[in-house]
């Protein structure tokens, strides 16, 4: 019937107006909830998300050796190509030639984080870091060369 | 005992006593330009950065913290920038009138404050038709957004003032009719009679079912008459950009940005002077203990309280639920809210007649 659905709608909105005064009333009460970092005076203390993408980094451990081989697989993975990769031919003891990366470059100003040459990676050469503080004055600067100079891919990574 | 009566009084005599009643009154109007000039600024500081923090934590954010301690000088920067900030006057517009809207807006603010009670006897000018007075003074208001508006040549804020204009002319009939219930209970327009009247408890407690029905009403439209979200459409920052104060900048924007917030305190202040008693300390029934307790509490005290809660609870409205459009708002108005108060009236008038109230 016509007026027992129109008070109906008029509690039926109390009520649900009355659910959302409580939850803001609930968040009004307890500063304890407020989420704000306030960055640049805790940045000593700043945890970043385990799942944050800030930069693509390639770990070296300490025999400056990384794990890339230089398959290409993550340029080919990358929608906009932020990352290029030069190979060189080491000469193994044996004396055969061995494909190898001379310069890992990645376009940090290109780059969107999609995750995807992490992903296509093979032997996991490359992570995502946490690191998000990229500015500087330089364009030029953004772009990077991942490999360290004199370093060389570990031994047993094919 | 203490009081603003006192301090009025002995003011008033003296400055009689000093001077002929032709100066003494100049004086007194002087002085109290000087208050209501000053209880503007006060507001628009105080206001400003309750809405901040108020609407920060109920996001789960911090508000402003970094000018003073807590942010408390947030408000009087802002200021400050506004006075030194351009004011600039596009071309192609009405200067006349696009001058003249912010003016209007804040004089009408400023003259509704004539009748209002304070304290006990800390009152500009006790009219015998003073919540008619001021019903009528403040839906002048919606001239100077309309000047705005249409001065400013600009689309979005010709939009914004003429919604502004449509939904304050629908807000005041519920605005009015829940104040009629007050007075229809009390059987006087003044305001010191209405407040007089609440001394053995407030017309909430005291007018029991119309009351309460009245308040809720009476909130809403007082929401809806001060543009404030969720009946924001006369601003409708993603629709209109800012609405009618689009072109504004500097000091003329600041105007508008104090009307508005004196006009929440205002809508507050009659809610408070209606239904929760003005000055008047919370009382139940007549002459005993818990009433002498109550009345160490100064007027004043009791006034801003009861202002700055109902100013609390509009804030928590703003903060808390989405922008209505513009069918849902006069939907609301004209569906809901006045067929609700016209019933409520007349159990109002039934009750008052027949004295079933407390």
């Amino acid at each position: 019937m016509f007026v027992t659905q129109y008070i109906k709608d008029v509690f039926g909105a109390i009520k649900s107006l009355g659910i959302g005064m409580r939850r803001t009333l609930w968040y009004f009460v307890r500063p304890k909830e407020i989420i704000t970092q306030q960055y640049p005076d805790n940045k000593d203390t700043l945890v970043l998300a385990e799942r944050f993408r800030g930069e693509v980094v390639m770990p070296h451990d300490e025999n400056n050796e990384h794990a890339c081989t230089g398959c290409t697989a993550c340029e080919l993975a990358c929608p906009n190509g932020s990352i290029k990769i030069v190979t060189k031919f080491d000469i193994t003891p044996e004396g055969k030639r061995k494909k190898a990366i001379d310069q890992f470059v990645y376009r940090l100003d290109m780059c969107t984080m999609c995750n995807m040459c992490v992903v296509a990676c093979p032997s996991d050469a490359i992570i995502m870091a946490n690191d998000f503080e990229h500015s500087v004055y330089d364009r030029t600067k953004l772009t990077k060369i991942l490999n360290k100079p004199g370093s060389k891919v570990r031994d047993g990574i094919e | 005992m203490w009081s603003l009566e006192n301090i009025t009084k002995s003011v008033d005599s003296w400055l009689n006593l000093q001077f002929s009643p032709t100066i003494a009154f100049l004086i007194e109007a002087v002085i109290i330009m000087v208050l209501v000039i000053g209880l503007f600024a006060f507001l628009g500081l105080v206001l400003v950065f309750m809405e901040r923090k108020v609407s920060s934590f109920m996001q789960i954010r911090l508000g402003p913290n970094r000018v003073g301690p807590m942010g408390i000088f947030q408000t009087a920067a802002d200021t400050l920038k506004l006075i030194v900030k351009e004011g600039f006057t596009p071309n192609n517009v009405d200067k006349f009138l696009f001058n003249l809207a912010p003016f209007i807006v804040m004089v009408v603010a400023m003259v509704v404050l004539a009748p209002f009670a304070f304290s006990k006897g800390f009152q500009i000018w006790d009219v015998n038709v003073g919540i008619f007075f001021i019903t009528a003074v403040s839906s002048l208001g919606v001239i100077g957004i309309l000047t705005a508006g249409w001065s400013s040549n600009n689309k979005y804020s010709l939009l914004g003032a003429m919604r502004s204009g449509a939904q304050i002319v629908s807000y005041e009939l519920s605005a009015g009719l829940t104040i009629l219930v007050i007075v229809m209970l009390t059987g006087s327009l003044r305001i010191s009679d209405i407040i007089n009247a609440q001394a053995d408890g407030w017309w909430i407690f005291k007018g029991h079912i119309p009351a309460i029905i009245a308040f809720v009403i009476y909130i809403i439209a007082a929401t809806a008459e001060t543009n404030r979200a969720p009946f924001d459409m006369a601003e409708a920052e993603s629709e209109l950009t800012a609405g009618f104060h689009t072109e504004y900048s500097g000091m003329k924007f600041a105007l508008f940005f104090l009307a508005e917030y004196a006009n929440v305190f205002i809508v507050c202040a009659i809610g408070a002077t209606l239904f929760l008693g003005g000055w008047m300390p919370l009382h139940f029934g007549e002459n005993n203990w818990f009433n002498s307790i109550m009345d160490y509490i100064p007027g004043i005290v009791w006034f801003f309280g009861k202002t700055f809660f109902l100013i609390f609870v509009i804030m928590w409205f703003r903060w808390t639920f989405p922008r209505l459009r513009i069918d849902q708002l006069l939907n609301l108005e004209w569906k809901y809210l006045l067929p609700i108060s016209l019933f409520n009236l007349l159990l109002a008038t039934v009750i008052a007649i027949a004295g079933w109230h407390f």
